[in-house]
């Protein structure tokens, strides 16, 4: 393709358009990234004040007390407060770092670029998207700053409780309409996002970039952004209802016959489980929504330091999207223990363990990935192979989950919480370890300290390990969650020791997050400086110079001539063949 | 760089693979994720109707079901209208494009005179977001929130229709965004056929 100097784009010159208001989709991502990074940092630091109250139930803590006196009267977090902590702890991480960091971050920087274009389709939409969710985060905090605080509903805000004000508990005033603000804000950003990633994907692949010939993390953001085009009006409808119920005096969500803070509740007619299905037709998308990038990544880079093309591409790709497509009709697994047909309850259960099928089809072939290849143990590889030691172990405490016999006692005690957080928190949150490892000096012309990242893999995986292996005991045992005590129990007494130890384990894991913070920043400065391809991988992020120019691909479209992961082709001079390299330029036909 | 073209049978780039541009395909997906919103309510309502004993049918044939026919006409006649700018601004015809374009906003500005007078006559009667003089208060809830939701897409889409005319007017405007406003507008017009059933036929008084 002959050079074409009307392709060339400059970035903007002044610092607003390039840097804070940019339509550049590079930009945008990174401010993603910062946007999650921020929410990780705040999120776990909520998770260790929750982890000294349960580990510690009755001591007192001076100095929390004088920094937030009316979260810790006496210096003992309050329950109500441990709530309201666990409420924000939640939702900032599932909306603010799971949902936004692997999809609209590294999917804004690396979307375009694999599938060789230049910007997203709609560039002016997607620097609104940033913004949108950008002002969502600020409402959400501002709810920690109003008369009662933070609401103390959870992240799914089950009415009726938060469909009734303040008289409702501390915090279900002013704190849960800004909650719901925000989260009605937040779905409309991830719409337009999403939007914009669909058609992206759809219309502006280069020549040669067939669907077929797609990087699997390309799969992956295209299936979790048409997830999300699906899943989040849903939350934004039973959002407004919900709203309507707290601000205008409807009862969607409020039965008849409720007494609440000893007063009667006159307001009658509506369900507050037609809160729950709204809700998780929504919630059981959302979370592939968080897990279906990082499969992408996953597969990108276990194929990338194998040396081997990813095995069974196409089933990958068939996987990828059966696992979206059942995630809208296995909602009512979560509500098992609410009153349901035990008919109804069969079909769902039946409905929910068909996503093994898939998930294991995607599980064995990533080990046969790994089969027989010239394994580079790399930061990014370690923390991709976490993300299949997660995704395993979590999911097979799902196939309990989702049976209603086990579920009905398992419901809401510590071994959700410890399904969860390994399959939806930790896998995801690795994903995005093993993007930023992979991807950094690709993105700042840098590479962060490989020795560095090793140690923060091997503290975390053990650490969280610690965390949440004894984790599920606590829940066999019959311990409930959401309580910020629970020695008054006696028949939970004797795990007092189990809960302490979790805490242990859990500041653990927290502090060695803070080598991964300093090997960011140190190596965002100081790091080892890369060349264009210093993985010898074969996609087009790897064509272009690191970091990539403003325009991507400077004068020329790349054209695309064979798939995403020809590593070890035989007879190629070199064990990787680019995306960009023509059939006959390497060998004869 | 290799100047050999990928094979024929692959995507040769560009940016309509699927013959719709960005802007098309971005309003059809719009389109598809709004209709959710709205499926949502609307199943939400049914859910309460089915699931409440007194369930008011409060709607007489004359005036209720009259005027909201009415209102539906003017409605059903606005995308008409548009059918007809879009098929002027294909043939190039721009003047007839924005004098249909401008019908249209009469007609659904007709459609927002006669439904805010709807709203104000019930509200007269003491229809409120939480009571109403006939049975289960979430009658009304569902009343003014699906109709109102409605009304406000319906504003947007006044808005929307007067700047795709007077950019069809200068010449700044294409036929395809003609032609994305229709999609829009029509979408309105298909969520009013589905409320008009639910919310008024169903609720014809015996």
């Amino acid at each position: 393709m002959t050079p074409d100097t009307a392709l060339h784009v400059d970035a903007p010159k002044s610092f607003l358009r390039r840097w804070i208001f940019s339509t550049d989709h590079k930009v945008i991502g990174i401010q993603y990234i910062l946007l999650g990074l921020f929410s990780a940092i705040l999120g776990t630091s909520l998770s260790m004040l929750m982890r000294l109250r349960l580990a510690w139930p009755e001591t007192h803590f001076p100095l929390l007390e004088k920094l937030m006196p009316e979260g810790f009267p006496g210096g003992v977090m309050s329950p109500e407060f441990y709530l309201a902590v666990l409420t924000i702890h939640g939702t900032i991480m599932v909306f603010f770092l799971l949902t936004t960091v692997p999809l609209a971050g590294f999917g804004n920087y690396f979307l375009p670029i694999q599938i060789g274009a230049r910007d997203m389709a709609f560039p002016v939409l997607n620097m609104l998207s940033f913004w949108t969710t950008f002002v969502a985060l600020l409402v959400l905090l501002a709810s920690l700053f109003v008369e009662g605080g933070a609401p103390i509903s959870g992240w799914t805000v089950y009415p009726p409780l938060s469909a009734l004000g303040k008289i409702a508990g501390p915090g279900l005033g002013a704190g849960q309409t800004l909650w719901l603000c925000s989260i009605a804000t937040f779905c409309a950003g991830s719409m337009m996002g999403a939007l914009n990633f669909i058609v992206t994907t759809l219309n502006m692949r280069t020549a040669g970039m067939s669907l077929m010939r797609m990087p699997l993390t390309v799969w992956g953001w295209f299936t979790a952004a048409s997830v999300a085009l699906l899943a989040f009006p849903v939350l934004l409808g039973g959002g407004i209802l919900l709203l309507l119920d707290r601000l205008a005096g409807t009862s969607f969500f409020l039965a008849a016959g409720m007494v609440v803070s000893s007063k009667v509740i006159t307001r009658s007619g509506g369900s507050p489980i037609l809160w729950q299905h709204l809700f998780w037709f929504f919630g059981h998308p959302e979370v592939y929504i968080i897990i279906l990038p990082g499969m992408g990544v996953t597969s990108h880079i276990l194929s990338t330091f194998s040396r081997k093309p990813v095995f069974a591409y196409k089933a990958m790709v068939l996987a990828i999207f059966s696992i979206g497509f059942i995630g809208f009709i296995v909602w009512g697994h979560h509500m098992f223990a609410s009153g349901m047909s035990p008919v109804v309850g069969m079909v769902f259960s039946l409905l929910t363990l068909t996503v093994g099928v898939p998930s294991a089809i995607k599980v064995f072939n990533w080990l046969a990935t790994l089969w027989g290849g010239r394994i580079q143990c790399t930061a990014a590889m370690l923390y991709a192979l976490g993300f299949v030691s997660f995704f395993v172990s979590g999911g097979v405490t799902g196939l309990l989950l989702a049976q209603p016999a086990i579920d009905v006692y398992f419901h809401d005690t510590y071994f959700v919480v410890a399904h969860f957080h390994i399959i939806m928190g930790l896998a995801a949150v690795f994903s995005i370890f093993a993007a930023l490892q992979f991807w950094f000096p690709k993105m700042f012309g840098r590479h962060m300290s490989e020795t560095l990242g090793k140690l923060h893999f091997w503290i975390t995986i053990v650490a969280v390990y610690a965390i949440f292996i004894p984790m599920h005991f606590l829940g066999m045992a019959g311990a409930p969650r959401r309580y910020a005590q629970f020695t008054e129990f006696v028949y939970l007494r004797n795990l007092q020791g189990l809960a302490t130890h979790i805490s242990w384990a859990a500041f653990l894991a927290g502090a060695a997050q803070l080598i991964l913070l300093f090997n960011i920043f140190y190596s965002l400065w100081k790091g080892k400086k890369t060349i264009d391809n210093p993985w010898s991988a074969t996609t087009l992020e790897w064509v272009i110079s690191s970091p990539p120019p403003h325009d991507n691909f400077g004068d020329t479209d790349p054209v695309v001539h064979r798939g995403p992961y020809e590593y070890s082709v035989p007879g190629d001079p070199t064990d990787f063949t680019l995306q960009t390299t023509a059939p006959d330029s390497r060998r004869p036909q | 760089m290799i100047a050999t073209p990928p094979a024929a049978h692959l995507w040769n780039g560009g940016s309509s693979p699927y013959g719709v541009g960005h802007k098309k395909l971005g309003m059809w997906l719009f389109l598809v994720s709004d209709s959710i919103t709205f499926g949502a309510l609307l199943i939400s309502c049914m859910y309460a109707r089915v699931s409440s004993p007194n369930w008011p049918t409060p709607f007489p044939a004359w005036p209720s079901i009259a005027f909201a026919s009415l209102m539906t006409l003017c409605l059903l006649t606005s995308s008409l209208t548009m059918v007809f700018a879009v098929d002027a601004s294909k043939r190039g015809d721009r003047r007839a494009a924005v004098r249909n374009i401008l019908w249209t906003v009469l007609g659904g500005a007709a459609f927002m005179v006669l439904h805010a007078n709807e709203w104000l006559r019930l509200i007269a009667e003491g229809v409120r977001p939480w009571s109403n003089p006939w049975g289960a208060p979430l009658f009304s809830a569902a009343f003014f929130t699906l109709t109102g939701l409605h009304m406000v897409h319906v504003f947007t889409g006044l808005i929307y229709l007067l700047i795709v005319a007077t950019g069809t007017r200068s010449g700044k405007r294409t036929h395809e965004d003609v032609e994305i406003c229709g999609l829009y507008w029509h979408f309105v017009d298909l969520v009013w056929m589905f409320i008009f059933p639910l919310i008024y036929l169903m609720s014809v008084s015996q």
